[in-house]
């Protein structure tokens, strides 16, 4: 059978409807349809995100109140933070593009709970609404910050039960996914897809679906316990009450730090997909890669106390911690390096993904080298709880991964939709991102070295310029965003059609029509040859190497 | 449509494994009873480390207030205790004859069984609420003039008591409702000799529910 002649005549993902208007979309278990289902929803969170962050750099603007007094501040940040990360970081990639390409990937026709998949998104939608309802509720919205440490959060006037209990959901969500990914990928594999055939992408999936699983439970306790606190006065976390307010910490941040790798690692994925199909090359490395996924996975366990050096620890677990902590640079700079030994002599395409990937690779790399300045005790000290820190996560948490998330949304856009994206805007974005985005972040390193404390709502006189500079960049990395979204969105409507394999991909997703049909595959493949190899498409193709 | 022997062990070959992929991957129509029992044992999994937070904050301040704990300890009632104990493993058996029942067809006793670990899974919160109540009449509850009049370790004994029992109550609560409607199932016909892995699944849940008593016990009623 003519494979091509009989996928033309399939009915396509978008046209097939099991319901009717709105419903076939938020009751079908399509896979296809809960990766767009999350696309939307979470754009819309990141928006939210991203108004509340431009408010906070537009207060710093001047010391003292510009725009809106303190208290309003702390619930920005607090907001900012928990709407970012709950709501767009960690779901982000897995949900939507995990969701959307790991069945098509690994072959298989949908996830292996369909129904739990679509339960997932509803307790997503559920807990966002949670997290944001307490915005309009008596008491006001939550100010403790998004790691909610007691004693404040229990402490504090403001509404802490409601967004606690959203953040409670969103990991139940997270865990849901977690298992039906481990589940798919167990179970579902084409025939000949081996676990060494599958694609980079997979085994990030695949390793952040494992921490997802094995983190997010003990997040989801402490944060029960701070709700019972609350409403009960048990005094487990209240020093008043014999208590231990640390105890709370060191079980935040067995969850919380894995979730920098449930943020990160499939980032990674990404990038290991992106990198060979622009090189028109197969990944250097790929069983490194795939372990490193799994050994950043597993160290990324046993890290946590890194975010509590100056917390009241002992010196020798301190000093412990920090070793850990800079074993975890190992496996993500044997990724790097891979990487770039990617590009090395390849034949070189460099469309808007790549130029994500690029930035990528460069906004990171800061990320990750300031992150090892944070991991030794004798700087993480003097730096710790200043914009240092902030600078930081946000070179690895936006630089890293949201940034790739854009890469990834430019990638496979055509695949998904069907339409091409203008691909000159979309290169016109990226300097405007990079530059803004640079003097948005990397003036709060200048700043955190020289004091400036995180969180603060008003500054000494003399850090005013660097403030300057940084709100400026908010302003221009807003704008290279808005013409990114603005571009994707155009293109929607008015985008030329979409061939099959617009990039010569060699994974499975570009071997189907674009948008893919309802049911995936006509005929479920057999695979037999690894992920990237490229031989298929230069031995018989149009010469396009 | 193929249907896989459930009780075969999860270890099979991998070109076995992928045949059956390539079988079951029709979405909506495929019954995995595998893959169904991989994602309930790593839901389990997930709920052992939701405890495992309990018991490592249990093992913190006990450590902490070995004395408080010690003396808080021994006013619990272990009668009531040890009952309940009897009670939740007994429950665990009627749950896996209730299993063996519908692998062997038989529909009525498996009902009965079910019926009876709905019947224990009842009387464990009965006497629970009892035993709660009890200790409320004495003034010993959260965040009350009696309890805080004490020292600190033994508010934190009873606010760990009243959080992991309570937590564990609340699965059990969970676990009832989920047997009720295994019981709806099983007598709808839904669940029968051929596709019982639902069953099974509730089972497993409930064997977990059971487990984490077992440990709950010892180190709230025996260690004194």
């Amino acid at each position: 059978m003519a494979n091509g002649v009989l996928a033309e005549r399939l009915e396509n993902y978008l046209e097939h409807k099991t319901h009717k208007g709105i419903f076939a979309w938020i009751l079908s278990t399509d896979h296809k349809r809960i990766g767009i289902l999350y696309l939307v929803s979470m754009v819309t969170f990141f928006w939210v995100g991203v108004t509340l962050g431009f408010l906070m750099k537009l207060e710093m603007l001047t010391p003292g109140k510009t725009i809106v007094d303190a208290q309003t501040y702390n619930t920005f940040f607090t907001l900012h933070g928990i709407i970012m990360i709950f709501l767009f970081i960690i779901p982000g990639i897995p949900a939507v593009f995990g969701n959307f390409f790991l069945p098509i990937q690994i072959g298989a026709r949908d996830v292996a709970f369909p129904r739990l998949n679509l339960l997932s998104w509803y307790l997503y939608i559920i807990g966002g609404l949670f997290a944001i309802a307490s915005l309009f509720l008596q008491g006001g919205p939550i100010d403790t910050g998004w790691t909610f440490y007691v004693p404040y959060s229990i402490r504090t006037t403001t509404n802490v039960i409601l967004p606690l209990l959203g953040a409670f959901i969103l990991g139940f969500s997270s865990i849901l996914t977690g298992l039906n990914f481990i589940t798919t990928v167990h179970r579902l594999r084409a025939p000949g897809m081996t676990f060494f055939r599958m694609p980079l992408f997979v085994w990030a999936l695949y390793a952040t679906a494992w921490i997802q699983v094995v983190a997010t439970p003990v997040v989801g306790i402490t944060i029960v316990l701070v709700i019972i606190e609350r409403a009960l006065h048990v005094g487990i976390f209240d020093p008043a009450l014999g208590g231990d307010p640390l105890l709370f910490q060191h079980l935040f941040w067995i969850y919380s730090h894995p979730a920098v790798y449930i943020m990160i690692l499939p980032a990674m994925g990404v990038v290991s997909e992106i990198i060979p199909t622009f090189a028109r090359r197969t990944i250097f490395g790929y069983k490194v890669i795939a372990f490193s996924s799994l050994a950043i996975a597993l160290i990324g366990y046993f890290v946590w106390a890194h975010h509590m050096f100056s917390s009241g620890m002992s010196n020798t677990s301190r000093a412990v911690f920090s070793l850990l902590t800079f074993l975890v640079a190992v496996p993500s700079g044997v990724k790097v390096f891979n990487w770039v030994a990617t590009l090395y002599k390849g034949s070189i395409e460099l469309r808007a993904p790549l130029i994500y990937v690029m930035m990528f690779i460069f906004l990171f790399s800061i990320g990750g080298l300031t992150g090892l300045v944070l991991g030794s005790l004798a700087t993480d000290v003097h730096v710790t709880d200043t914009y240092f820190v902030v600078a930081h996560f946000h070179y690895v948490m936006f630089g890293g991964t949201a940034i790739i998330l854009f890469a990834a949304l430019h990638y496979w856009f055509p695949k998904m939709f069907g339409k091409m994206y203008y691909e000159k805007l979309a290169i016109w974005a990226t300097p405007f991102i990079f530059i803004g985005f640079n003097m948005l972040y990397f003036t709060m390193f200048i700043l955190g070295y020289n004091g400036m404390p995180r969180r603060y709502w008003s500054y000494l006189p003399e850090y005013q310029t660097l403030h300057i500079i940084s709100t400026v960049g908010s302003w221009i990395l807003i704008a290279g965003l808005a013409i990114m979204f603005g571009n994707l969105i155009y293109s929607l409507f008015k985008g030329k059609p979409a061939e099959a394999n617009p990039w010569g991909g060699v994974t499975l997703e570009w071997q189907i029509p674009s948008p893919p049909p309802a049911e995936n595959f006509e005929e479920i493949p057999v695979v037999n040859h690894g992920p990237y190899d490229f031989s298929i498409i230069n031995g018989n193709s149009d010469g396009k190497s | 449509m193929e249907n896989p022997e459930i009780s075969t062990p999860i270890a099979i070959s991998e070109s076995e494994k992928t045949e059956q992929a390539r079988h079951l991957s029709i979405p909506h129509q495929h019954k995995d009873a595998i893959g169904a029992k991989i994602g309930m044992w790593l839901f389990l999994f997930t709920e052992l480390l939701l405890f495992g937070g309990l018991f490592l904050l249990y093992m913190a301040y006990r450590l902490q207030y070995t004395k408080d704990f010690v003396v808080a300890a021994s006013e619990l009632n272990l009668v009531l205790g040890t009952l309940n104990t009897i009670i939740l493993l007994t429950s665990s058996l009627t749950m896996a004859l209730s299993i063996a029942a519908i692998q062997r067809g038989k529909k009525k006793l498996s009902v009965a069984m079910l019926l009876a670990t709905i019947g224990f899974a009842l009387a464990f919160l009965v006497i629970k609420y009892f035993e709660w109540t009890a200790k409320f009449h004495h003034g010993i509850a959260p965040n009350s003039p009696e309890l805080l009049s004490k020292p600190n370790g033994e508010i934190i004994f009873y606010g760990m008591y009243y959080s992991m029992t309570g937590l564990h109550a609340l699965h059990v609560i969970i676990g009832m409702i989920i047997l009720l409607f295994m019981l709806v199932f099983l007598l709808r016909g839904s669940i029968s000799k051929n596709d019982y892995i639902k069953l099974e699944n509730s089972g497993l849940y409930w064997h977990l529910v059971d487990l984490i008593w077992i440990f709950l016990f010892p180190l709230f009623y025996l260690l004194h």
